[in-house]
């Protein structure tokens, strides 16, 4: 086992919760994310690779699906983000590319971006303040990418109306935690 | 304006970057004779209808598709936007 | 209670007291009073100065339309000038001031411009202020700037915040009159997604300056149990003090919401103002209509208002101007303001009636048919007016008020923000919207025309429903209650012809000589008399005199109205404050910041940060003791060469590359050959764009046979990305290429120096042997260290030194460059920033950024060579264009001071000796400098015209722009181990 420690996003030993009236802004590390992107002409040896690997079919184009371990996101055509626990899965490139093989590529996104769920009764109120998309239509499992002040970021419904992750490039933690903390208090 | 994604349905164009005209796919062989004269002309002419024009948008805040889309540049209307990827193997385009 | 003009009834809260000041005093007013019905009720009429030639004026309107009442509001940082009166939500405490007057409102000195207004005519401008000629700077220019503006800022910053929002709807409703109301009813009955937005505080429109009944109740009852029950629909989103400011591309609408504006200051945390962006599918405009006056000579004098205002003020704000009031109308509507004030019990003195013998009778005030106003009296305020009668008589008629009626101008604003043209309706003379609206939009109401109420209820409700079932949504229009429908019956007459001067356009302080003046001068088209007078040019953008002007101009050149043009409107509808659309970009939140893996270590080393894009990077690291960057820099440079140092290149963009085709498609982006270098290599890519220039260079590695990690410049990292996507995507779509960025995955560090390889020794796990022979110069790994934790290696080198760069997952980048910096210790190992990264890679002679500057090709380069006419690749065609390989093209050299005390700045260009500094002797020019503390002088690179062939020339370096020249001797760009043996040590 090595030893060096590992730093959340926002630099500390420890991810943060805040909260603000109604509205709690968690960040999330204990994920690991893998992108993996099918190979030319292995369509169906993917498909097959893939349901065995993760138990669940490929969302399509703007949608997420969650299993007991993974979670698939759509990010692009013939691409997806694959999520899973960190604690058991921290080499998560490895573990996909044995199981799926030449089918696919993969690339190890872990550290790439940092997580903050949004939750609370009012979190729609804060979403549009955030972002283009619909949030308020946003059905559970909807993920699309848009951006939030001027940060490109994966924004995915948990749960519709009161649940969403914001997922951002990590360089931009302590930026995206401001102004997710400015539109809070602005709503509250 | 908004851009009706194939995949993904109306976005707002501020998610898109914008390249130029469409004839971009069309990139010429390099082993012609006049290789450097089609490049050229690849590169540096272009019509500039008052109509419909078909350009390339690239998706840079969304799913990193490149897109073909028909607009009206007189009246902004979007007639289409297909894939690049599938208009690109349509005329051809291969390795 | 000193409010003199107060009467009864009103939307007004007389259960609370407000006090104000205005001009230094204070006034009571009430909730739901605004700035300018409070100031009124308290018996002020005189609320500013004019913009040119400073006339007393008040108020001539009751809304967002005012071209007079406009105030400086709140003191200190949130100080505001211009703002409207007639729509500032009266607050405990506001604090106003009347503008544009030296001296008091009452005893304005510059009201001398009045009398000097002969000079001052339409366009004076362009024919004055031009002799002498030296005067423009030291007397024109100053006096104008003192005179030109209107109002003053307060220089402090903004304290406050403006948010930016995003919303979708089915159906955007703007307006919230009695068309407007019909319309959500309607819409959101139906269960669609509806937003109605007013700019006002209270929804209803008119209805809340109106008597008429509504069914059977009060229009103002019926307007709020519309907005009650729209309130408890979920699928409707009311917006009351939000004015849709601009109508855009595919249903796209810009709205201003003032969240804070009607208190004293926003509460902590919230916001002053948010700028929505609504995402509709359809949308109804229901704007309403604005009433246009009639232009007399003195008609602008305090007191002298729009009929409807005047009504306004009476019915919704319980305030009157005077007490005696007369009213001037040229159709049937002034009428209606008589009757109110009549049943307010305000005595009316007379109704002047343009119209003869469709004037109606009554007796219960005089109409005196047939007549025109020709003049008013007073001097702060009007006291009485002059009439002509039919006959030609003229009377005087006392009176302490004024309301005027021409007819109403259809609201068509928004229909013209894409240049749709509105049309000439001859039946209620007016413009009405074209048949080009923006995408998705109706109209109805007053706003299309459909004036009487009942109309605009039914207009309203039957635009929902043929909205929603275009949407495919089944909507009933709503029930609509009784409601007046009278015709619209008038007479036009736009100005009363006559001596001294009609006012048109009160906010630009343009008359009816004015338009004649412009046209006497040629200008016939309506832009150029808009531009030449500024009629319309104005905050208000001429919404109360336009029409006017065009009836002026057409009666000039004998054609009718629509004949002469059409007036034309752009966003804003009102004026919109920069903070808003800044939004939270202001100040330090101007544009998000990138931090790299290291940054919190550097912080705590005292780290100098640098911009570099969005990322801050650590540029020196001071010690202690030395004050100035010199120092540090050049001990930096000198320890890493001597030992070794450490740098953060998190920020170099690193793009994963993989599939069975990954190399070919290496092999077409970069300009050199890369499909057969072999796994476990690195090699230095030269990128060029597709017509032969420099694009971008970096390193890539290849890792396994289908695997390679590409890296690129910082600044060129998104550029690169995007281009690969469109080769991939485009070019060649049948290639299995697979790319992805991975910039942020991992924190990258850059280990350089003669005992680099001793200190990663110290943390590459034993399992890996990275000596000399088994990781030699230009390899590569996925490696393990610290005790197993995955990282990868790759021995290249931008400094020239013995390097190596060491990537890790980011969340173990602070762990790992803490560890280096203990381990390395025993070498005396250092951290160094950007600055010694830039001198480093000077004094080795390699390109960067200042040489890839977008003009310069591989040639330019040196790199001619490396590209492959073997084998296509992006620019590889091009770059054999005959202008691209001249024998005299720019070559990238070095250069040193021949006086080695002396220094140089990059952009220096290059002239020979003897020659003079000019563009025809220009030889070339200096890209990068700076003063290396290994050779102890300045030294630089450039391009120089057939460079590679003048070593030992001596040059001038000529610097114009400082005045500054240095001779420079030309040398080889290599200054350190030009043989390159510490790279490969």
């Amino acid at each position: 086992m090595h030893d060096l420690a590992a730093l959340t996003p926002l630099g500390a030993a420890a991810p943060r919760t805040d909260r603000v009236g109604a509205i709690s802004v968690t960040e999330v590390t204990d994920r690991a994310i893998a992108s993996v992107s099918t190979r030319n002409g292995k369509a169906k040896p993917f498909a097959t690779a893939a349901k065995a690997l993760f138990g669940i079919d490929l969302p399509a184009p703007g949608q997420s699906a969650a299993g007991p371990v993974w979670t698939l996101i759509w990010t692009g055509p013939d691409q997806w983000f694959a999520e899973a626990p960190f604690a058991t899965h921290e080499d998560i490139a490895a573990i996909a590319k044995d199981a799926l093989g030449d089918t696919a590529s993969v690339t190890e996104q872990t550290d790439g971006w940092v997580r903050f769920d949004i939750e609370g009764p009012t979190a729609v109120d804060m979403m549009e303040r955030l972002c283009p998309l619909p949030a308020r239509r946003m059905k559970t499992g909807a993920a699309s990418r848009s951006i939030i002040e001027h940060m490109g970021s994966l924004v995915i419904c948990r749960a519709e109306g009161r649940h969403f992750s914001v997922i951002a490039p990590r360089s931009f933690a302590g930026s995206m935690h401001h102004a997710l903390m400015a539109s809070a208090r602005s709503i509250a | 304006m908004i851009i009706p994604h194939p995949l993904l349905g109306p976005r707002d164009s501020q998610e898109f970057t914008y390249l130029g005209d469409a004839s971009l796919i069309e990139r010429p062989d390099w082993q012609a004779d006049n290789a450097v004269d089609q490049f050229h002309d690849y590169l540096y002419l272009r019509d500039n209808p008052a109509g419909a024009h078909r350009e390339l948008w690239f998706h840079e805040q969304g799913d990193r598709s490149w897109l073909v889309v028909t607009r009206d540049t007189v009246t902004h209307e979007i007639i289409s936007a297909e894939l690049a990827r599938d208009v690109a193997k349509a005329k051809g385009r291969s390795k | 209670m000193s409010q003199t003009n107060r009467i009864d009834g009103g939307l007004i809260d007389r259960a609370r007291t407000l006090n104000f000041r205005f001009d230094g005093k204070t006034f009571q007013g009430h909730p739901g009073d605004t700035l300018a019905s409070a100031l009124l009720a308290n018996g002020v009429r005189l609320m500013g100065r004019s913009f040119k030639y400073h006339r007393p004026r008040g108020p001539l309107t009751a809304g967002s339309e005012e071209p007079n009442a406009l105030v400086e509001l709140r003191t200190g940082a949130r100080q505001e000038p211009n703002v409207r009166a007639t729509v500032a939500e009266l607050f405990d405490g506001l604090d106003a001031r009347s503008q544009n007057h030296v001296g008091s409102l009452s005893r304005d000195w510059l009201a001398v411009n009045d009398l000097l207004s002969p000079f001052f005519a339409a366009g004076f401008y362009y024919k004055t202020f031009m002799w002498p000629k030296a005067f423009w700077e030291k007397l024109y220019e100053p006096m104008i700037r003192r005179a030109a503006g209107l109002g003053s800022l307060t220089k402090e910053t903004d304290p406050d915040s403006y948010d930016k929002g995003f919303l979708h709807c089915d159906l955007l409703v703007i307006g919230a009159g009695p068309a407007g109301l019909s319309a959500a009813l309607t819409a959101g009955r139906a269960g669609a997604d509806v937003i109605l937005a007013d700019e006002d505080f209270v929804m209803g429109g008119r209805l809340n300056a109106e008597t008429f009944a509504v069914g059977d109740m009060a229009p103002g009852d019926w307007a709020a149990q519309a907005v009650a029950e729209l309130t408890s629909l979920p699928n409707v989103r009311l917006m009351p003090r939000t004015t849709v400011l601009g109508a855009f591309d595919h249903g796209i609408y810009g709205a201003l919401e003032r969240v804070s504006d009607h208190l004293a200051e926003p509460a902590p945390g919230k916001p002053r103002q948010t700028l929505w962006r609504i995402y509709t599918k359809r949308s109804i405009l229901t704007a309403g209509a604005i009433e246009r006056p009639i232009a007399f000579r003195n008609n602008d004098r305090p007191g002298i208002m729009l009929a409807s205002a005047l009504r306004s003020y009476a019915n919704r704000w319980a305030a009157v101007p005077g007490k005696d009031v007369a009213i001037f109308t040229n159709n049937d509507d002034g009428h209606r303001t008589a009757a109110d004030l009549l049943s307010k019990g305000v005595r009316v003195a007379a109704v002047i009636d343009s119209r003869l013998s469709e004037a109606p009778r009554t007796n219960r005030y005089e109409v005196v048919a047939g007549a025109q106003v020709v003049d008013s009296n007073g001097r702060l305020g009007v006291h009485s007016i002059t009439v002509k009668l039919p006959g030609g008589d003229t009377r005087v008629i006392p009176c302490d008020a004024l309301g005027v009626s021409g007819g109403w101008n259809p609201n068509v604003h928004l229909t013209c923000h894409q240049r749709g043209l509105p049309v000439w309706n001859e039946d209620i003379a007016a413009f009405v919207p074209g048949a080009s609206l923006p995408q998705g939009m109706t109209v109805a109401g007053a706003a299309n025309g459909a004036f009487s109420t009942a109309g605009a209820l039914a207009s309203g409700a039957g635009a929902a429903a043929a909205a929603l079932g275009d949407l495919g949504i089944k909507a009933k229009p709503a029930d609509l209650p009784q409601a007046e429908d009278d015709p619209i019956r008038i007479t036009p007459l736009y100005h009363v012809p006559g001596k001294g001067r009609a006012w048109l356009d009160q906010q630009n302080d343009v008359t009816v000589k004015d338009v004649k003046l412009a046209h006497q001068e040629g200008y016939r088209s309506v832009e150029h008399l808009k531009r030449y007078t500024t009629l319309g040019m104005a905050t208000d953008q001429g919404k109360t005199a336009n029409i006017g002007g065009m009836a002026v101009m057409a009666e000039m050149t004998g054609k009718s109205i629509p004949e002469t043009g059409t007036t034309i409107f752009r966003p804003p509808y009102t004026p919109v404050p920069i903070g808003a659309f800044a939004g939270r970009s202001a100040g330090k939140d101007f544009r998000p910041v990138r931090q790299t893996p290291s940054h919190s270590w550097a912080a705590e080393q005292g780290a100098v940060f640098v911009e570099v894009g969005m990322w801050l990077r650590a540029q020196w690291f001071p010690k202690k003791g030395e004050t100035h960057w010199r120092q540090s820099v050049d001990r930096e440079v000198l320890a890493t060469r001597k030992s070794v140092g450490i740098c953060d290149v998190t920020t170099l963009g690193k793009i994963d590359v993989q599939g069975t085709d990954a190399a070919e498609f290496l092999n077409k982006i970069y300009a050199n050959a890369f499909a057969k270098l072999a796994v476990g290599k690195v090699r230095y890519g030269l990128m060029l764009r597709e017509d032969g220039m420099a694009m971008d260079d970096g390193t890539t590695a290849r890792l396994a046979e289908d695997h390679f990690v590409m890296t690129t410049t910082t600044a060129n990292a998104v550029g690169v990305y995007r281009h690969m996507e469109f080769c991939r995507q485009c070019l060649w779509p049948d290639m299995d290429v697979q790319i992805i960025s991975t910039t942020e995955a991992w924190a990258q560090y850059s280990v350089a120096g003669p005992n680099a390889r001793k200190l990663l020794q110290k943390i590459v796990d034993p399992a890996f042997d990275i000596s000399n022979e088994a990781f030699p110069y230009m390899g590569c790994g996925e490696i393990t260290v610290c005790g197993g934790l995955r990282a990868r290696l790759f021995r290249i080198s931008f400094s020239g030194e013995l390097a190596y760069e060491i990537a890790v997952p980011t969340r173990y980048g602070d762990a790992l460059v803490r560890r280096m910096v203990e381990v390395g210790q025993e070498f005396d190992a250092i951290v160094y920033g950007t600055e010694a990264l830039g001198v480093m890679r000077i004094e080795k002679g390699h390109a960067a950024g200042n040489e890839l500057n977008g003009t310069t090709s591989a040639l330019n380069l040196g790199m001619g060579g490396m590209v492959s006419k073997k084998k296509d690749s992006i620019g590889s065609t091009l770059s054999e264009r005959e202008g691209m390989n001249r024998e005299d093209a720019l070559a990238l050299v070095g250069f040193r001071p021949v006086n080695p005390s002396e220094s140089f700045a990059a952009g220096c260009h290059f002239i020979a000796k003897g020659a003079e500094a000019n563009a025809k002797n220009d030889q070339g020019y200096m890209t990068s400098v700076c003063f290396s503390p290994n050779l102890g002088y300045t030294i630089g690179l450039g391009f120089l015209k057939n460079g590679a062939a003048r070593k030992g020339e001596v040059l001038r370096a000529v610097n114009p722009v400082q005045n500054a020249e240095t001779l420079v001797e030309v040398v080889s760009a290599h200054f350190i181990d030009p043989e390159g043996e510490r790279l490969r040590a």
